[in-house]
């Protein structure tokens, strides 16, 4: 099923003599519904965690099964899916015949039954949970292969080294919503768990809230049309890509996800796309400058499917003046986002310093995060942070640590502090 | 009698047949192609790359295909050109075009787009072009040089002037215009803008053209002293020019009899802001080469200056009584 898809640039493509570095706004948007754009089958599988501690409170499995059972009532007749119990091992809850059931009115009551009984017990090892999952995935066809995987815990049965193996092998098979339940899992965990497989990662500290996030979660996974989707850029000869990263919904940098796809080109995996989509990428390459008056392509960005189908295509320009009117105006769109990875990193920086007890450095990095949400409108994460810090002066930035501050509160503002407000396009 | 080829399908012919017996085509007037320099690409870019897409970008470098006309020469008998992009334009709006009649003697026009306009390459090219059809046909029937440059700016004037659209008068095409008739014994330059026209002879070098720019009708008019002309920003400020909204119904001309050897150079400002004196542009002037090496050598010195601004420099050989 194609996808129809545009991709924009958004720029400054005015360097001045000797400038080297051109940087873009990659605006990929697709049009189509989910309904006409899923043709060949999904696959889902739900990962839930039932160490130990998931007993305590007794609310937090209770809130996990009814919110395991909401995203199977979620799955469209059709769907490949299996629900995955994980402690120290991993074992399909559901169903009970090897690999993947499609989903009926019948397998969907069976999954519901089989995840009303589960008990919690034992440890916590999500590469062995993944590892699973990723066999049961082995099975299916071409189309879209998500999980969800929801934690309350650390993963202390197996080493972080292990883990990265298993999140080396299992990446580009498939994409990984993670959600951490309370407040005594690790954010810096799931994040990496959730980069490394293209998901998601967000902080559920009420468990009543699982139940329409997983829903959500289960929807948004049906609506995807084309699974395997890279970002191709080409690049001029002696050009260098200094990062490719999604900076809207989310910031996730991709750099380091290259892969080479021919002469002076390369891919970036994307993960999955349905229909009705727009995520934005901040593009920047570093090329050798040419004279004044030359015009030069930077990069050509395109968006191509898993067989390497090019999906749309934009191009990124550069081009040398002595005007400096032209060269020193400020993309919008670069500017913004520039700022939100910015706001990001103050954030994570700022808390990290908060848990050293390094209060200087905290107070300056948080205070710089509140200036740059509220220069740049980001509502969401300027109330996040107002719950850590007390704000004296959002525009200049000044504020003082508080002395008590809520774990979940804390681990909120870090589990969204990669959320970017979308650019305004003028 | 002497064998020649014709230019045209290179079938042999005599120097003193009119048409070619094998194609037809008239063998008096030689000239630079219509267009300008024709859709011929070049097959390279300036890395070395063939390959291309369809936007034009060069597979290898990401360069853009350089234009057929980032550089022009043209080459004919006693006259020749090269009007470059310079290093620092995008484009180059400058066009130049020249022609021989055979027996009669040679026409050449330099025009420079004016930046600011809009499809300003397409007014120099269209209006070289039209004064260069002008010049040419005159020449064969033996028609008075300045009469015939009047003509041709007049012609020139409305062909630019039918490029503009008229929901953008402000921007309409435009552009300068240097000419030369040389006829046995005499020349005859004529101009509209800052396009200027110089002598080069044994003796000396003299500018044959005054600018129609407002800083030099100021110090025409004793406001300003030629000193603070060329440090006033109005200094390229045309104050003459050809295009819709020019108003001009004759050039600025002058007629001198050619007695000695020389060398007529038609340019563009590309050139002589770097050498705008007399003595200045003989300094840097090669001697004892043909015409073409003369333009090339002119060319590099204001490259090497800076290459602010496109540059077109015509050459044309006086002979000094002896006949064009």
């Amino acid at each position: 099923m194609a996808l129809d898809v545009a991709v924009e640039v958004f720029q400054n493509e005015y360097l001045p003599e000797g400038a080297a570095d051109v940087d873009a706004i990659v605006t990929v948007t697709t049009t189509g519904t989910a309904a006409e754009a899923v043709g060949a089958g999904a696959a889902e599988v739900v990962i839930v965690d039932t160490s130990g501690s998931m007993r305590y409170p007794p609310t937090k499995l209770a809130a996990a099964r009814t919110a395991t059972a909401a995203a199977v009532d979620a799955l469209r007749d059709g769907v490949s899916f299996a629900v995955v119990a994980g402690t120290d091992t991993a074992r399909v809850v559901y169903p009970r015949t090897r690999g993947l059931v499609v989903a009926d009115a019948r397998t969907r009551a069976e999954a519901k039954r089989a995840v009303g009984v589960l008990q919690a017990d034992g440890g916590t090892a999500m590469g062995r949970w993944l590892t699973l999952a990723d066999e049961l995935f082995a099975g299916f066809g071409d189309g879209p292969r998500h999980a969800i995987l929801l934690t309350d815990g650390v993963n202390q049965h197996e080493s972080p080294r292990r883990l990265t193996e298993v999140l080396e092998r299992v990446a580009g098979r498939f994409t990984c919503d993670c959600r951490g339940v309370g407040t005594d899992w690790q954010v810096a965990e799931l994040r990496r768990i959730a980069e490394a497989l293209l998901g998601t990662v967000d902080i559920v500290a009420d468990p009543d809230g699982l139940v329409e996030d997983f829903r959500s979660m289960a929807a948004a996974a049906m609506g995807k049309a084309v699974a395997d989707v890279s970002l191709r850029l080409w690049t001029p000869q002696g050009a260098q890509v200094r990062f490719v990263k999604q900076v809207s919904p989310g910031l996730r940098d991709l750099t380091g996800r290259r892969v080479e796809s021919g002469p002076r080109t390369g891919d970036y995996p994307t993960g999955a796309w349905g229909g009705g989509e727009s995520r934005d990428y901040h593009v920047g390459v570093r090329v050798r400058p040419a004279a004044v008056g030359d015009r030069m392509l930077a990069s050509r960005v395109s968006l191509v499917g898993p067989s390497g189908e090019v999906l749309g295509q934009g191009r990124v320009l550069a081009e040398w003046t002595d005007d400096s009117a032209l060269s020193t105006r400020i993309s919008t769109e670069v500017a913004h986002y520039t700022g939100q990875a910015e706001l990001a990193e103050a954030i994570q920086e700022g808390l990290e310093a908060r848990k050293a007890g390094d209060v200087g450095r905290a107070t300056a990095k948080l205070g710089r995060a509140v200036r740059l949400a509220h220069e740049s409108g980001n509502t969401d994460t300027a109330k996040l942070l107002a719950r850590v810090v007390d704000v004296e002066d959002a525009g200049t930035g000044t504020v003082r640590l508080r002395a008590r501050v809520a774990d979940a509160d804390e681990m909120t503002l870090d589990t969204r502090s990669t959320v970017t407000k979308r650019v305004g396009k003028g | 009698m002497t064998m020649e080829s014709c230019p045209e399908c290179a079938s042999p012919v005599a120097s003193q047949d009119r048409f070619c017996e094998a194609c037809g085509r008239n063998l008096r007037v030689q000239r630079t192609p219509v267009g300008g320099p024709g859709a011929q690409w070049p097959p390279m870019c300036a890395c070395g790359g063939e390959e291309f897409d369809a936007d034009g970008f060069c597979e290898q470098c990401g360069r853009a295909r350089p234009s057929a006309r980032d550089r022009v020469e043209f080459v004919l008998p006693g006259v020749a050109g090269v009007s470059d992009r310079g290093r620092r334009r995008q484009r180059n709006e400058d066009s130049m075009a020249f022609g021989r009649v055979r027996g009669r003697g040679v026409a050449a026009v330099v025009c420079d787009g004016v930046a600011s306009s809009e499809r300003a390459e397409q007014a120099s090219q269209q209006a070289v072009d039209t004064a260069a059809d002008v010049l040419l046909t005159g020449l064969q029937s033996g028609m008075d040089a300045e009469a015939l440059t009047t003509d041709a700016v007049v012609a020139a004037n409305e062909a630019v002037g039918r490029l503009a659209r008229p929901e953008a008068a402000e921007v309409a095409p435009s552009c300068t215009f240097v000419s030369a008739v040389v006829t046995d014994g005499s020349a005859t330059v004529g101009w509209v803008g800052d396009s200027r026209a110089y002598l080069v002879a044994e003796a000396g070098a003299a500018r044959l053209t005054t600018d129609d720019t407002w800083a030099a009708q100021l110090v025409a008019e004793g406001v300003l002293t030629e000193e603070e002309a060329l440090t006033d920003r109005r200094a390229h400020v045309l104050s003459r020019w050809l295009g819709a909204d020019s108003g001009v119904d004759a050039p600025q001309t002058v007629t001198f009899k050619v007695e000695t050897p020389g060398l007529l150079v038609l340019c563009s400002d590309g050139l002589w802001n770097y050498v705008p004196e007399p003595e200045d542009l003989l300094e840097v002037l090669p001697r004892g080469v043909p015409p073409v090496e003369v333009a090339r050598e002119l060319v590099d010195v204001a490259l090497k200056a800076g290459g602010h601004d496109n540059i077109t420099v015509v050459v044309v050989q006086l002979r000094g009584g002896h006949g064009a």
